[in-house]
């Protein structure tokens, strides 16, 4: 592992140093993720008085719930077009910037701001927005197209009010990655190609698309992390995962199951299935990234 | 970058950015207007797009309704309790790992690695059991030793220990358990690995001992990466939902992102959406400036993440 050529010889200093962080998270990490393991083994009453040790029950009857694998199903959809419409309006904005070479710098300041704003209060942004009596989009779709909008009734209005606003406030995260990258692309590979002749759009898709992949592939997997937990905000003030479990993500079972109905055996169950699913994730970007990156000194 | 004259595309490059811009604008810009129109006009179908005069009326209202007053107060201990916490432990824990050599050091770069993108959310039940005693693990242990029966043996009578601090509905409780984080400590110690060696063999010739080393040289080339994540760390702290929702029941304890709900107005209430779009305003207000003037050490750390 990396360390320093010249390096400093005390016996209790560096234990010192890493002793704060080595706390909190085995206080708030380790010890709690070492419970949840526990109690997903376990079945216990709702008033926590009596436990029984069940194997993998909970798990066994977890993955045969319905109701779960209907959530599985809803946050796949969830972050995937939280994905799509945020990486591509990113994308798309980006290369703009980067074309308009004097205007690059404004229009950053103008997309950026959108990165400080809270998931629950872009919730309320949209729900306000598209409210089926008094948001003026609502009523644009309704006048203009004739579509009968009710997010608080109709599943596949609330999914398509939670993922706007999810993909609005993730859009200048991703907005600020792909200006990076693009400028980043080296300035004589595109003037290369312009001089055998390649357009503006077969540059861009034959040469920048490309070198953006390592981008791309951040990107993405930091929008789904986001989508899977960070959009709890939204769902919570938005639709508390209605109507009819149409919009009960993952994230927001975990917390339904456990601190509303009191399962803790199936919630901390659900919680473990989610920790796998992020660690999945995090391997497969590390083995990904480790290839690229030159650590110096 | 432009290459070559494409008149046509550069209209379009125009076009299409404002148009992006104005889009993304929308949701608050129709917030904006909202909080300044009285209760008549925000429930007028469709809302007229011409500001009111009643900007500072209703953002009094939503300040009083919501008492925003305690939740902003509350919002910004937490997140600057994060942000302070997260760097200045971080800090130290990168300066341990990168800048000695001793036994245990590669278990604890691999016991704080791990804990690298996974988020509160996927254990906030035992971390809630967690923060609701924090002397639970100790507990765990008293009683698995059977110490109690030692006490008891000692004293002579009955005793039975129990451990309890809680950190529900206090400071501590909403900013210790975020403060786990291994993002930050990966960004310094990247950044340390890339400065130069002569820097150190330097100090030691001198005679500096290791702190001097750190407070003098090391704490000051890391100001661009600090500047970043204080940026960084305080918007994260700010927009804290799921955690100060559990943590809080007091409602003076609340934070104003959580807070901001009860202005929502239900079906049964009068449409109130002015209120609620004047609250949102105030809540969005201090990290949108922080990041704003902050922006480009914003973007370097941000970017620097991808790394």
């Amino acid at each position: 592992m990396l360390k320093k050529r010249s390096y400093f010889k005390k016996s209790t200093l560096p234990y010192l140093l890493i002793l704060p962080q080595l706390l909190i998270t085995t206080a708030f990490f380790y010890w709690p993720a070492l419970q949840g393991l526990v109690a997903s083994f376990q079945l216990s009453d709702p008033f926590g008085l009596r436990t029984q040790f069940v194997w993998f029950d909970n798990y066994i009857a977890l993955f045969r719930d319905p109701l779960y694998l209907k959530s599985f199903l809803t946050t796949l959809v969830f972050s995937g077009s939280v994905a799509a419409v945020s990486i591509c309006f990113g994308l798309f904005l980006a290369t703009m910037a980067n074309r308009a070479l004097r205007m690059t710098a404004v229009t950053r300041t103008l997309l950026i701001w959108p990165y400080a704003i809270a998931p629950a209060i872009s919730g309320v942004l949209f729900l306000f927005l598209m409210h089926p009596s008094y948001g003026v989009v609502a009523i644009a779709f309704k006048r203009w197209f004739g579509l009968d909008w009710n997010p608080l009734l109709e599943s596949s209005d609330a999914m398509l009010l939670i993922v706007l606003a999810s993909s609005w406030k993730n859009i200048s995260y991703n907005f600020v990655f792909f200006l990076a990258g693009l400028q980043a692309v080296p300035r004589s590979l595109i003037e290369a190609a312009a001089m055998d002749g390649a357009g503006p759009l077969r540059r861009f898709w034959t040469i920048t698309f490309p070198l953006l992949s390592p981008t791309m592939f951040f990107v993405t997997v930091m929008t789904i992390i986001f989508s899977f937990f960070e959009s709890f905000g939204i769902i919570h003030t938005v639709t508390q995962g209605g109507p009819g479990g149409s919009t009960n993500i993952l994230v927001y079972k975990v917390y339904q199951d456990g601190f509303i109905g009191l399962n803790l055996g199936s919630s901390s169950a659900q919680s473990i299935v989610l920790m796998v699913l992020i660690v999945l994730i995090t391997v497969l970007q590390f083995k990904y990234v480790e290839r690229k990156v030159q650590y110096t000194g | 970058m432009m290459v070559e004259k494409t008149p046509i595309l550069d209209t379009f490059t125009y076009v299409a950015l404002v148009l992006g811009i104005a889009v993304v604008g929308f949701p608050i810009f129709y917030a904006i207007i909202a909080a300044t129109l009285p209760i008549e006009e925000v429930s007028r179908v469709p809302m007229p797009m011409i500001p009111g005069d009643q900007f500072f009326d209703n953002i009094g209202e939503a300040w009083r309704r919501g008492d925003l007053g305690t939740q902003l107060f509350n919002s910004f201990i937490m997140a600057s309790g994060i942000t302070l916490g997260k760097i200045i432990v971080s800090l130290f824990g990168a300066f341990s790992i990168v800048y000695f050599d001793y036994r245990l050091r590669t278990v604890a770069f691999a016991t704080v690695f791990c804990t690298l993108m996974l988020p509160i959310e996927v254990r906030i039940l035992p971390t809630y059991e967690m923060a609701a005693n924090i002397f639970g693990p100790l507990q765990s242990f008293w009683d698995a030793l059977g110490l109690d029966g030692l006490v008891t043996w000692f004293a002579g009578h009955d005793i039975h220990v129990t451990l309890e601090f809680s950190l529900l509905d206090s400071y501590a409780g909403l900013i210790l358990p975020l403060t786990a984080s291994a993002t930050c400590t990966f960004l310094f110690r990247q950044f340390f690995l890339t400065i130069p060696e002569e820097l150190c063999e330097a100090a030691k010739m001198d005679g500096a001992s290791p702190m001097t080393f750190f407070w003098k040289i090391l704490l000051p080339l890391s100001k661009t990466n600090i500047a970043a994540l204080v940026v960084i760390e305080f918007v994260y702290g700010w927009n804290q939902y799921l955690w100060p929702l559990l943590i809080t029941t007091d409602p003076k304890m609340t934070t104003a992102v959580i807070g901001l709900k009860h202005l929502l107005p239900s079906p049964d209430d009068s449409p109130d959406w002015h209120i609620a779009m004047a609250g949102a305003l105030l809540v969005v207000l201090p990290p949108v400036l922080v990041v704003l003037s902050m922006q480009r050490w914003f973007v370097k750390g941000l970017v620097e993440r991808e790394k």
